[in-house]
C-alpha cells in the first residue's frame, strides 16, 4: 500500500534563479543542495509545514536524462508555460498573494473563489505555472 | 447601468481595505524578515505599520498563522540550522548571531522546537554535510540518481 509521496521534480531553466524563487521568494526551505559533478546539482526544497516532501529543482540539460534535441525542445516547451507542476497552498491567501506580488512574483489571476476554494495563479522564474490556494 | 456601478462601488468598499491592512501586514513582515538578527521589538514593528500591539497581533496570526513572535523565533531557528553547517561556528557563537540574549534561552527554544538539543542538531547537520560532499549519490533516490547523474558522478553505494 503506497502511503505518501516524499519526491517530485520540477524542470526548470536555471537553478540559481530556481534557488532564489523558490527560497527567497516563495519561502520554501532548502532540503538538499549538492553538487554532483562538475555540471550537476541535486537542489530540493521543501514546504515549512511539509518537511517530508522534497521538491526536487531539476535543471534541463543535455546528459541529464535529455539529449541536446529533448532539452532544447523541453526548454522550449517551459518557456512557453506549458507545464502547470502543481498546487500551492497558503492559510491566508489574500496575504500571500500580496507578499509575493510585493516580492515580484508574477500572477496571471489574482485570488478568486471557485467551486474547490479560493484559488490564484502564478508563474515561477522559467515559466512553470502553480496555483495558490487556501486551506 | 446604475446597479453595475453601485455593485462595483461596494465591492470596492469590501475589497479596498482588506487587501490595504494585508499590503500593511506584508510589510511589517518583510521587515522581521530583514531584521530577525537584530533586537527587534514587536511594538516597534507594530507602531511603523500604524497598528495597536493586540491588533497587529491578531491581523499577523489571522495572516500568517503565527503570532510575530513566533513567526521571529521560527525565522532565527531556521537562521541557527544554516549557521551550524559551519563546523567553525560553536552554538554561543549562532545564538548571538540570531539576535539571543542568552545560550540558556536559545537552547530551550531550539530543543522545544525539534525536540533535540542544538549541539545534537549540529552534529546532524555537519554530519549530512559531509556525505553530501563524500558520497553525493548517497542523497538521491535511485529514479532520479540512474538517470540525471550516473555520467556526472562516481557511484557512491
Amino acid at each position: 500500500m503506497i502511503t505518501k509521496m516524499s519526491h517530485v521534480s520540477i524542470y526548470v531553466l536555471d537553478q540559481n534563479s530556481a534557488y532564489d524563487f523558490y527560497v527567497n521568494k516563495l519561502g520554501l526551505i532548502v532540503h538538499t543542495d549538492a553538487p554532483m559533478g562538475p555540471d550537476a546539482r541535486w537542489l530540493t526544497v521543501t514546504p515549512k509545514e511539509q518537511p517530508e516532501l522534497e521538491i526536487s529543482l531539476m535543471a534541463v540539460k543535455p546528459g541529464m536524462g535529455f539529449t541536446e534535441d529533448t532539452a532544447k525542445k523541453m526548454k522550449e516547451l517551459i518557456k512557453a508555460g506549458t507545464f502547470g507542476f502543481g498546487v500551492f497552498e497558503t492559510k491566508n491567501i489574500d496575504a500571500t498573494y500580496e507578499e509575493l506580488k510585493a516580492k515580484g512574483v508574477e500572477f496571471t489571476k489574482a485570488p478568486t473563489k471557485e467551486f474547490y476554494g479560493t484559488e490564484a495563479l502564478f508563474k515561477d522564474d522559467s515559466g512553470n505555472w502553480f496555483s495558490l490556494g487556501e486551506k | 447601468m446604475w446597479r453595475d456601478n453601485i455593485t462595483k462601488l461596494l465591492l470596492l468598499k469590501v475589497e479596498y481595505p482588506k487587501a490595504y491592512l494585508y499590503r500593511r501586514i506584508v510589510q511589517a513582515k518583510l521587515f522581521i524578515d530583514r531584521h530577525f538578527r537584530e533586537k527587534i521589538n514587536i511594538d516597534e514593528i507594530a507602531g511603523e505599520a500604524s497598528f495597536s500591539r493586540f491588533h497587529f497581533i491578531r491581523l499577523f496570526k489571522q495572516a500568517y498563522g503565527d503570532t510575530p513572535h513566533q513567526y521571529l523565533m521560527s525565522l532565527r531557528m531556521l537562521e541557527a540550522e544554516k549557521l551550524m553547517a559551519n563546523p567553525d561556528l560553536k552554538i554561543q557563537d549562532i545564538c548571538f548571531e540570531i539576535g539571543f540574549e542568552s545560550v540558556g534561552t536559545f537552547t530551550t527554544q531550539f530543543t522545544k522546537l525539534y525536540g533535540k538539543t542544538p549541539k545534537r542538531r549540529q552534529k546532524e547537520i555537519l554530519e549530512k554535510k559531509r556525505i553530501t560532499i563524500e558520497e553525493p549519490l548517497r542523497t538521491v533516490p535511485n529514479c532520479f540518481a540512474e538517470k540525471q547523474f550516473s555520467r556526472s558522478v562516481a557511484p557512491g553505494r
